[in-house]
């Protein structure tokens, strides 16, 4: 028991636990920006596997991470621009679109890794990059302060989208869209155009989602997020669509993660019983989705809801 | 009376073809986008497409290895219906199917020296009830907790798939890989009298094949001829009606889960029970064993327009689909996974199809129809009519109208 608590509360499993992160966080936040207008996108995980298929390939093609990030939120972007006219054009059901773009996703991050990579191959990692002094405080320094700049960025979202939902025109736009869309439009917002801004930076951070993950692990395989995607979305319930509250739970989640490769490494979890660590997230969530189901106020009211004028 | 419901009956005929030339639509505009990546890719899709087809139905062994991969999709597809028509979005398939998978394995290891004439039935029926709790669990949460079902089925979904994990790599291993040391995580060759029987000689259709058939045709009779599944349907028309008329609301959702559920578990044991190896494996993940059955049964029943018997069809066709990829895999190297991607290619196309739907119902002069079910519904039209390719309201065989028929009912 002391051995799993030694190995739990060190600065290097909080390290990891925070850079682990790092995925969960982006695609979160951009789908609780999606969520605030009202649109459920359950293809977060098909964005995040394409993104980290592609970004990965660039990688390997152009050896610059800074490429492969890119290529990442580029592919969310353009199948952004898919499910937006899915949902907002086409008014489709959100709960069942958003599982063909996840099948979608899933097969042909699967088929074009088969063809154009084959056996897999790693590329390079994040570069560390240490904040000045920052990083020199013992403890929180190791902590917080040395990671790759990805880390920070998806930090400094959270106040960026706390402050752009909260203090900007754009963002009381989204609040109105997402609980009554009857209201904003007849106040002259557009409603489809202010869904579909937030279906774009929400896809576009999931892309980027995905290829912090194929970039920090440094490879790609078949179902590479094993369900991320979804755990991201769950976070949005857990964290009652609040920037702050998500990043409260994608930090428990990366902590929970590295933990549990922690106990793994150390060898304290072995064999069989590993299944049950990595059933942890998993249970953690179902817990957390009842606690959360009972503060359904927060929920955004035209959720999942599509917009027909003059209904 | 008589007349005007011929006249419905016909107008929904009418309406069910619009809608099935609308799903076909989207199958071959998949189709069309999937050739173009094949191309794309460096491969003939003329001559993939080919083997496709001479691969899913060319012939006796053919068409029984595409009824037998349509098996679980049916089971799946069915429970999708049930849950669906109750406004219950079912994503946890895989899990259900894992779950009803161990627990009619455990049964066989357990007893697997009772005679086929009851060891198929009970393991057939752990099956279903593996399922159930594994449908029943979210059902429970969503009706009385409130919990979104969706995000809870997914997740129970990775709970099952590490569990199918452990109990193959620990209490369930076959105890001549742990004598060996090769340690692969799969049970021992199960019970020979829990064999699913060949009904076709030198083919792979079995017993569950026909077992599926007859679950589709019960969930039909069930939601159209019995008043729990008209109270199913209703709940999912107007839940605030529904509960208005003293339907308990809550339980019917609940219920509905868990048949979902159940049907998935079924399909489990029946994929176990039908296998060749004749033992539970695992890969790690889900789709070794479920061959992705949670999430392709779904994209089965949208096909079929929500509705069990046309699901079958539909069923059929797509688990054509998955053994046709393999034909094509051979010949020109295309992986399966390509028609996974179309699946979900096809599930968009459909239900982003339901605007264009809409106006082709409309135009065929059932406007007045649906603009009185609309009413009812609220603004938001619920699911079941939407992706349907008719109101299920107008159908033939469910020719009761739930809000017309609700005044009449004491």
């Amino acid at each position: 028991m002391t051995d799993f608590l030694t190995v739990t509360f060190t600065v290097a499993t909080f390290a990891s636990g925070v850079r682990l992160a790092t995925p969960y966080l982006l695609a979160a936040l951009g789908e609780t920006l999606g969520q605030r207008s009202g649109v459920l996108n359950l293809g977060v995980d098909g964005v995040m596997l394409l993104g980290a298929f592609f970004s990965y390939w660039a990688v390997l093609q152009t050896d610059s991470i800074a490429v492969g990030l890119l290529v990442g939120i580029g592919v969310g972007l353009v199948l952004g621009v898919v499910y937006a006219t899915v949902t907002v054009v086409f008014r489709a059901e959100q709960g069942i679109s958003g599982i063909g773009i996840f099948l979608f996703g899933l097969g042909m991050s699967a088929l074009l890794f088969e063809e154009w990579v084959g056996t897999p191959r790693p590329i390079s990692s994040f570069d560390k990059l240490a904040i000045p002094l920052l990083s020199d405080i013992p403890k929180i320094g190791d902590m917080f302060f040395n990671h790759n700049l990805l880390v920070y960025v998806s930090m400094l979202l959270v106040p960026g989208l706390t402050l752009l939902v909260n203090r900007t025109t754009f963002g009381l736009n989204v609040r109105a869209v997402g609980e009554t869309p009857e209201a904003a439009d007849s106040l002259g917002v557009s409603v489809a155009w202010t869904r579909a801004i937030c279906i774009l930076i929400g896809n576009g951070l999931a892309g980027l989602a995905g290829a912090a993950l194929a970039i920090e692990i440094g490879i790609f395989q078949h179902n590479l997020t094993n369900q991320i995607g979804f755990i991201a979305i769950a976070l949005v319930y857990f964290g009652a669509w609040r920037p702050t509250g998500v990043v409260a739970g994608s930090l428990l989640y990366g902590l929970v993660t590295s933990t549990v490769n922690q106990w793994k490494t150390a060898g304290l979890v072995t064999g069989a019983a590993s299944s049950f660590t990595t059933m942890a997230p998993a249970l953690l969530t179902i817990v957390a989705l009842v606690v959360i189901a009972r503060r359904t106020a927060a929920q955004p009211a035209a959720l999942t809801l599509p917009f027909v004028r003059g209904h | 009376m008589l007349a005007g419901r011929r006249a419905r009956s016909r107008r929904a005929t009418l309406a069910r073809l619009g809608g099935i030339s609308v799903g076909g639509s989207a199958v071959i505009l998949a189709l069309l986008i999937g050739a173009a990546m094949i191309l794309g890719l460096g491969a003939n899709p003329l001559e993939g497409y080919g083997e496709l087809l001479k691969g899913a139905f060319g012939g006796t062994e053919e068409l029984a290895e595409s009824a037998a991969k349509a098996m679980p999709l049916l089971f799946v597809g069915t429970g999708i219906c049930v849950a669906f028509r109750a406004k219950v979005i079912n994503i946890g398939g895989e899990g259900q199917i894992i779950a009803g998978g161990l627990l009619s394995t455990m049964t066989a290891l357990a007893v697997p020296d009772l005679p086929a004439i009851i060891l198929i039935p009970l393991v057939l029926f752990m099956g279903l009830v593996g399922g159930a709790i594994w449908g029943g669990i979210p059902g429970a949460l969503k009706a009385y907790l409130g919990v979104n079902e969706i995000l809870s089925t997914i997740m129970l979904n990775l709970v099952a798939v590490q569990l199918f994990n452990y109990l193959l790599r620990a209490p369930l291993m076959d105890p001549k890989q742990i004598e060996l040391g090769t340690r692969i995580p799969q049970t021992r060759r199960l019970s020979e009298n829990a064999d699913l029987p060949i009904l076709i000689e030198g083919t792979r259709f079995h017993l569950g094949v026909v077992v599926a058939l007859i679950a589709a045709a019960v969930a039909w009779f069930f939601l159209w001829r019995t008043t729990t599944g008209y109270r199913v349907r209703a709940v999912g028309a107007s839940a605030p009606a529904a509960r208005y008329a003293g339907m308990p609301v809550k339980r019917m959702t609940m219920l509905a889960l868990t048949i979902s559920g159940a049907l998935g578990g079924l399909a489990g044991a029946c994929l176990v029970f039908g296998s060749e190896t004749h033992r539970l494996q695992t890969e790690g993940f889900a789709t070794g064993f479920t061959g992705s059955a949670g999430f392709n049964g779904i994209v089965a029943a949208l096909f079929g327009g929500l509705h069990p018997l046309f699901t079958i069809p539909s069923s059929f066709l797509f688990g054509g689909l998955l053994v046709g990829a393999n034909a094509m895999q051979r010949v020109i190297q295309i992986p399966v996974d390509l028609v996974i991607g179309l699946n979900g290619l096809i599930v968009v196309f459909v239900v982003s199809s339901n605007t264009l739907r809409e106006r082709l119902s409309r135009y065929m002069s059932i406007a007045g129809e649906a603009a009185e079910h609309e009413e009812v519904g609220g603004h938001q039209a619920p699911v079941v009519d939407e992706a349907g390719p008719s109101e299920p309201t107008d159908a033939p065989d469910g020719g009761d109208d739930p809000v017309r028929t609700l005044e009449s009912e004491p």
